[in-house]
């Protein structure tokens, strides 16, 4: 972080055309920012669906399977990603098949097993790096994220993962939106909802390992959760809905990615402070709207998705 | 072992951390407040960060920082327990200002102090002073007394609460009071296991307990029996391994005790319903 501020002496001026070309005067920056803007649209979609169907706690223990899988690359000597990805996926089969082995989801008890496997993949993962005996140099970029040193093949490597994983999404889109909104009856009707549930969680492994090359490991949800619930705010349509979600994403990860360039401290702490700030606008907005509660209006927006 | 001064303050402060860990637990799985949990665990590092960057001990920070955040949440969510969503976007934000504290931490001590940092994300038990060990055994002692002492009414409460509520039952308070207890119980389990590891303290045990029993009393004592001995099992494997850090050689002990549990409720399961496997209609129908 240090080295950024060195280069950015000058700091942001009143005038934003001059800021605009300061931001982008580095290739790293460049890098920086077409990373981020590709895990924010990806983050929006996958969010958006992981919001509604309540999975916020499956997606942060995922999210945290990067801990075992990059010291797990680290005992092998592979890459951090590939290691994250295989104990992401591992870690969503597993919540995915214990957790539907009910006929109907159950979310106390699908809590205890999310809860279960995330301390799980920890202690692994605190076991091979123990195992390693080495010193894992980078565990605070790896929680918290970094935006230094983005190479051209990574951006390239996050264009493809979220392409694949939005063109899934969006093949499954539809029955999976009828099964997260009313699981009975579109079991009746003949969706594999089990199945479907699996899928996404596989889908959200996938989006969150990559979600967290920028935030790390544990901020993810400043860019999966917030977007997504402040969307869900604002709009009970579907397809406004997405679009917002996405739009808000971005705006955050430019926002907290110029804060970061141009003051001293950490991008996560920027992405996370700002993704709060505008979900508590929005509630609070919402909430001065009308009176009633916000429970009347979830309410009301279930109804209106379904 | 026991001839270690180490060991013997671990040995203290893990059995109380882990009985409160236990009885608490218990109630988190029963009012599926899992996910508050880890939030709270997480909020500790920020807690611990921030006290180290205001030159103040770390433990008042931790207390703090997770009761605090606990009556946050509650005040937040309905009925006083907060939902999945306000959760994620709170604690992702915490998280985000303990990143601050550890950059503002870090540059005030001249740079590259991730010790710290370390220490509040995976615990260190094994470095706890005699001091330290009697603190946090006390605080322990406090927070079982406390939990026994609403046992009852919460127990009530959380199964049915609408119930509850008309026998009046004051069923935000109790809510209000379980948060704040989980977020004591949060910064107490920091110190010997870490931010990171606590929460497998705290749903594993109670997991396999909501898994043996349905007897709420026997399955509150069981919680508690099966967290403290993961804890001691795990400082014994600890201590003879010494390559194994405590905090995994705990968290893998109750994790097993979990996946025994899901096995033997799951074969006992198959056993009772010898016919429903022959015929897929009839298991439909059984379910």
């Amino acid at each position: 972080m240090l080295i950024t501020s060195a280069l950015a002496a000058a700091g942001p001026s009143l005038d934003p055309i001059s800021d605009l070309e300061q931001l982008t005067a580095y290739p790293f920056m460049v890098n920086a920012l077409q990373a981020g803007t590709i895990v924010a649209v990806m983050a929006g979609v996958v969010g958006w669906f992981m919001v509604l169907r309540r999975q916020t706690f499956a997606g942060h223990t995922l999210s945290l399977m990067a801990f075992p899988g990059a010291t797990a690359a680290l005992l092998i000597g592979l890459s951090a990603a590939a290691g994250y990805f295989v104990f992401s996926g591992l870690a969503a089969l597993i919540i995915g098949t214990a957790a539907g082995a009910r006929r109907r989801r159950n979310l106390g008890q699908e809590s205890a097993i999310t809860g279960a496997v995330q301390a799980f993949g920890l202690a692994c993962g605190f076991l091979f790096l123990s195992l390693y005996q080495g010193v894992l140099a980078n565990y605070e970029s790896l929680l918290f994220g970094s935006f230094l040193g983005i190479t051209r093949g990574q951006v390239l490597a996050l264009a493809l993962v979220a392409a694949v994983t939005l063109g899934l999404l969006a093949i499954v889109g539809r029955p999976l939106l009828f099964a997260s909104v009313d699981e009975d009856v579109a079991q009746a009707r003949g969706v594999p909802t089990r199945v479907l549930g699996i899928g996404f969680l596989l889908l959200l492994g996938l989006a969150v390992a990559e979600t967290a090359q920028i935030t790390g490991a544990l901020l993810v949800f400043a860019l999966l959760v917030a977007p997504a619930a402040t969307a869900q705010i604002i709009t009970p349509r579907i397809g406004l809905g997405l679009v917002l979600s996405v739009v808000l994403g971005v705006l955050i990860t430019w926002a907290g990615l110029a804060l970061a360039y141009f003051y001293d401290y950490p991008v996560g702490f920027y992405v996370t402070t700002v993704a709060f700030v505008v979900y508590v606008v929005a509630r609070l907005a919402r909430t001065l709207a009308e009176r009633p509660t916000l429970l009347r209006g979830r309410v009301r927006r279930a109804e209106a998705s379904a | 072992m026991f001839a270690h001064e180490f060991f013997r303050n671990a040995f203290l402060a893990g059995t109380f951390i882990a009985l409160a860990c236990g009885l608490v637990g218990y109630f988190v799985v029963l009012r599926a407040q899992v996910f508050a949990g880890d939030a709270l665990s997480h909020v500790a590092f920020t807690g611990a960060l921030a006290a180290a960057a205001a030159g103040i001990d770390t433990r008042i920070g931790l207390f703090a920082a997770t009761i605090a955040v606990a009556l946050v949440l509650g005040g937040v969510g309905e009925r006083a327990s907060a939902d999945d969503v306000t959760i994620g976007i709170v604690f992702a934000w915490i998280l985000g200002l303990g990143v601050f504290f550890l950059a503002l931490f870090s540059m005030g001590s001249g740079g590259g102090n991730g010790l710290l940092g370390a220490r509040a994300l995976f615990g260190s038990i094994f470095g706890l002073s005699t001091a330290d060990a009697r603190l946090a055994a006390v605080i322990g002692v406090a927070i079982v007394a406390a939990i026994l002492a609403i046992a009852r009414p919460l127990l009530f409460a959380s199964v049915d609460p609408g119930v509850a509520a008309v026998r009046g039952v004051p069923v935000r308070a109790l809510g209000l009071t379980f948060l704040a207890l989980l977020g004591a119980t949060a910064g107490e389990a920091t110190q010997a296991v870490g931010a990171l590891l606590l929460l497998g303290l705290l749903a594993a045990p109670a997991g396999a307990a909501h898994r043996l029993t349905a007897n709420p009393y026997l399955a509150l004592g069981l919680s508690a029996a099966l967290a403290v001995t993961a804890m001691w099992l795990g400082l014994a494997i600890s201590y003879t391994v010494p390559s194994l850090p405590p905090s995994t050689a705990v968290i893998g002990v109750a994790t097993a005790i979990y996946l025994l549990a899901f096995l033997l409720r799951a074969s006992t399961r198959m056993q009772a319903l010898p016919s429903a496997r022959q015929d897929p209609a009839h298991r439909l129908a059984g379910n």
